[in-house]
């Protein structure tokens, strides 16, 4: 088996053409899953390939046709990675979502799936046998558990049955953006562009078949979906993978996975470096190595140099080494990775002048003991097939160091949004990423985002929801709260800050209006608020045009609690 | 350490650490990540502090949402541990 690269691209036409998906009786491992307290659970190739095609001789016995859409809203296990699989042997396009915890409301769950089915047409949704059942009722579709479904095929059904192979141009499956559920835009992928990204990609990170992967990271998020599922099944590189609940209670967990399958590669937030070195417990290393690791790839929030350092420090004496801490720039609009830092070698550190920076948007290189030096970490070379330029607000392209808007054009780019018409997602034949970044050398750097956008622990949070949720809590005045990102060092993320307008000066009802923002909030959305800050009326800050200055509003609240010397400074 | 110090410090760890905000009244009952009052990454976090506090190692199979969701709960588990 030669691995898929630039060089051998055309070998490949759709994603049908995974290893992990070949009719050969192969005995070696396509993945294996783990969970806390439990056995390894070990899956031959030939045994996902078998299971897979039970669940696409099952949906397609259930009138899913090609090119249908299939939602996967299901807990992260081996069930939903079949069900991926199985719906796109069947010719239909599967999108991952998460599934309704604990902590969600359910009625607004149930709400936004039913909303999602209206809007983007989903033709079945998938899930757990017991969740299948509440679903029901509630979406208008048909919802299959994961029993209930595979108990409708037989042996017979399985072997007659051929997978439905798609154009190349086809969608192959769609992303989804974080954001309030039904409103989700649907980032559109066919297998062409895929198949490119996996290549190139692969040729980034020097890809061997002697790799292993591991990997924690949700499967409705790019990163996860891409680089820790679609990249190894395509490529046959075994996949070691847990569920994200899991690894964020027991973050050991990925250690210990690292140790017992010699794990090569392995992608991480820039929260995860703060949470690994910060709450792994001595004692759940000790004797584990992490030497095998080739990489370490920090990708999808801003990098932060003091994350690396905080990771090496806690895990040199684990065999991590400083050449092996990688950066990726990605986006699921480019199916992944835009750029990637190459293999063996640190990423490079670009010494700038702050001041500079902020007020002249120029990267200008001082020494690293000027007043005003910064630190900024290099996201690499874009990979082959992508390219990147950095344009101003007339969208022209700037000179190095001149700090713009990232533009890409790439052959692994989205196709469009699903069912929505209405988005055009290129001008003149660019993506704008809307985030903020300049080029020096040939290399990425990124310094800020154009939008509002709050990145917590890896994933997209759009203020103006977590906005109109607020306003729905009694107490609050309707229009008048404020959601916006604080960074913070200790977490190596931004965190969720809320400034609400209430009409009481009751330091009691205060505190029960903020408790009640930080639960609706929660089970609204699946984030958690991390400072909820009630004041008076007229505190808020709006523009000329009326609507709520986010940045100015934070600058506000930043200086309030500095001058109090309240929570957000007391917190290390 | 008697129940009462545990509680004690246990209740302004999590309000001033976990959940930003010391004035926070926090009952003994009531779900601290269940009630979205903080992220599922605290639990790891109170696994370090206890240890570190109480010397008291909490083995990931009972850092689960479920044994671990109120602060009577984590009471219990660091006093059981510290016997």
């Amino acid at each position: 088996m030669t691995i898929l690269t630039c060089a051998t691209r055309l070998t490949h036409r759709t994603l049908l053409d995974a290893v992990a998906l070949q009719p050969d009786d192969d005995e070696r491992a396509a993945l294996v899953y783990l969970q806390t307290d439990q056995e390894p659970i070990v899956v031959a190739r030939r045994d996902f390939r078998r299971t897979a095609l039970a669940y696409a001789a099952a949906l397609h016995k259930m009138g899913v046709a090609p090119r249908d859409l299939v939602v996967i809203a299901h807990t992260q296990d081996l069930e939903s990675i079949y069900a991926f699989w199985g719906t796109m042997l069947a010719g239909a396009i599967p999108s991952m979502f998460p599934t309704l915890t604990e902590k969600l409301d359910a009625d607004i769950y149930m709400r936004s799936m039913a909303e999602l089915v209206r809007l983007s047409d989903v033709r079945a949704i998938l899930t757990t046998d017991e969740f299948a059942a509440v679903l029901g009722g509630h979406v208008p579709c048909p919802v299959y558990g994961s029993a209930q479904l595979t108990a409708r095929v037989n042996g017979g059904d399985i072997d007659q049955f051929t997978p439905r192979v798609p154009d190349p141009d086809q969608i192959a499956f769609l992303q989804h953006s974080s954001g309030t559920t039904g409103l989700q835009k649907g980032v559109a992928l066919v297998h062409r562009a895929v198949l490119n990204q996996v290549a190139s990609y692969g040729d980034a990170i020097q890809l061997t078949a002697q790799d292993v992967i591991v990997s924690w990271l949700p499967l409705y998020h790019d990163m996860g979906l891409i680089a820790g599922f679609i990249l190894p099944l395509v490529q046959g590189v075994p996949l070691v993978l847990m569920s994200p609940f899991d690894w964020v209670q027991h973050p050991a967990l990925l250690f210990r996975a690292i140790h017992n399958y010699r794990g090569t590669l392995c992608w991480l937030p820039n929260f995860a470096y703060n949470h690994c070195a910060r709450r792994i417990r001595q004692r759940d290393t000790e004797g584990l190595s992490a030497a095998s690791i080739r990489m370490f790839i920090n990708c999808s929030e801003p990098v932060r140099h003091d994350s690396h350092q905080l990771f090496l420090e806690r895990f040199a004496g684990h065999g991590v080494r400083p050449e092996t801490l990688a950066v990726s720039y990605a986006m699921a609009e480019n199916t992944f990775g835009v750029t990637q830092t190459p293999p063996g070698l640190a990423p490079r550190l670009d010494v700038v002048d702050r001041v500079e920076l902020l007020n002249n948007r120029y990267a200008c290189p001082v020494s690293p003991d000027h007043p005003n030096a910064e630190t900024r970490v290099s996201c690499g070379p874009p990979i082959v097939g992508t390219f990147v330029c950095a344009v101003d607000g007339k969208r022209r392209p700037l000179p190095e160091r001149r700090v713009g808007e990232i533009a890409i054009q790439s052959d692994c780019m989205l196709s469009g949004y699903y069912k929505r018409p209405d988005l055009e997602p290129f001008h003149d034949g660019w993506y704008l990423t809307g985030d903020m970044g300049y080029i020096a050398d040939g290399e990425v750097y990124i310094v800020g985002r154009s939008k509002d956008l709050i990145i917590n622990a890896g994933k997209n949070i759009y203020p103006q929801d977590i906005e109109s949720i607020v306003n729905t809590v009694p107490g609050v005045h309707p229009g008048r709260a404020v959601a916006f990102g604080v960074p913070d060092e200790r977490e190596g993320t931004e965190l969720v800050a809320v400034v609400a307008e209430v009409a009481t000066d009751d330091s009691r009802q205060r505190k029960q209006i903020a408790a009640a923002i930080r639960q609706t909030v929660a089970r609204q959305s699946m984030v958690a608020v991390s400072y909820v800050h009630t004041v008076g009326p007229h505190w808020l800050i709006k523009t000329s045009s009326g609507k709520i200055a986010r940045a100015a509003n934070r600058d506000k609240w930043l200086a309030e609690v500095h001058k109090e010397g309240a929570a957000y400074t007391a917190v290390p | 350490m008697d129940e009462k110090t545990v509680r004690e410090k246990l209740a302004a760890f999590i309000t001033r650490e976990l959940i930003r905000d010391p004035s926070y009244e926090l009952s003994d009952a009531e779900g601290i990540i269940t009630g979205g009052l903080m992220d599922s990454f605290a639990l790891a976090e109170l696994a370090v502090y206890v240890e570190q506090q109480f010397g008291v190692y909490i083995p990931d199979t009972e850092l689960t949402v479920a044994k671990m969701d109120t602060l009577d709960q984590v009471v219990a588990r660091v006093m059981r541990g510290a016997q």
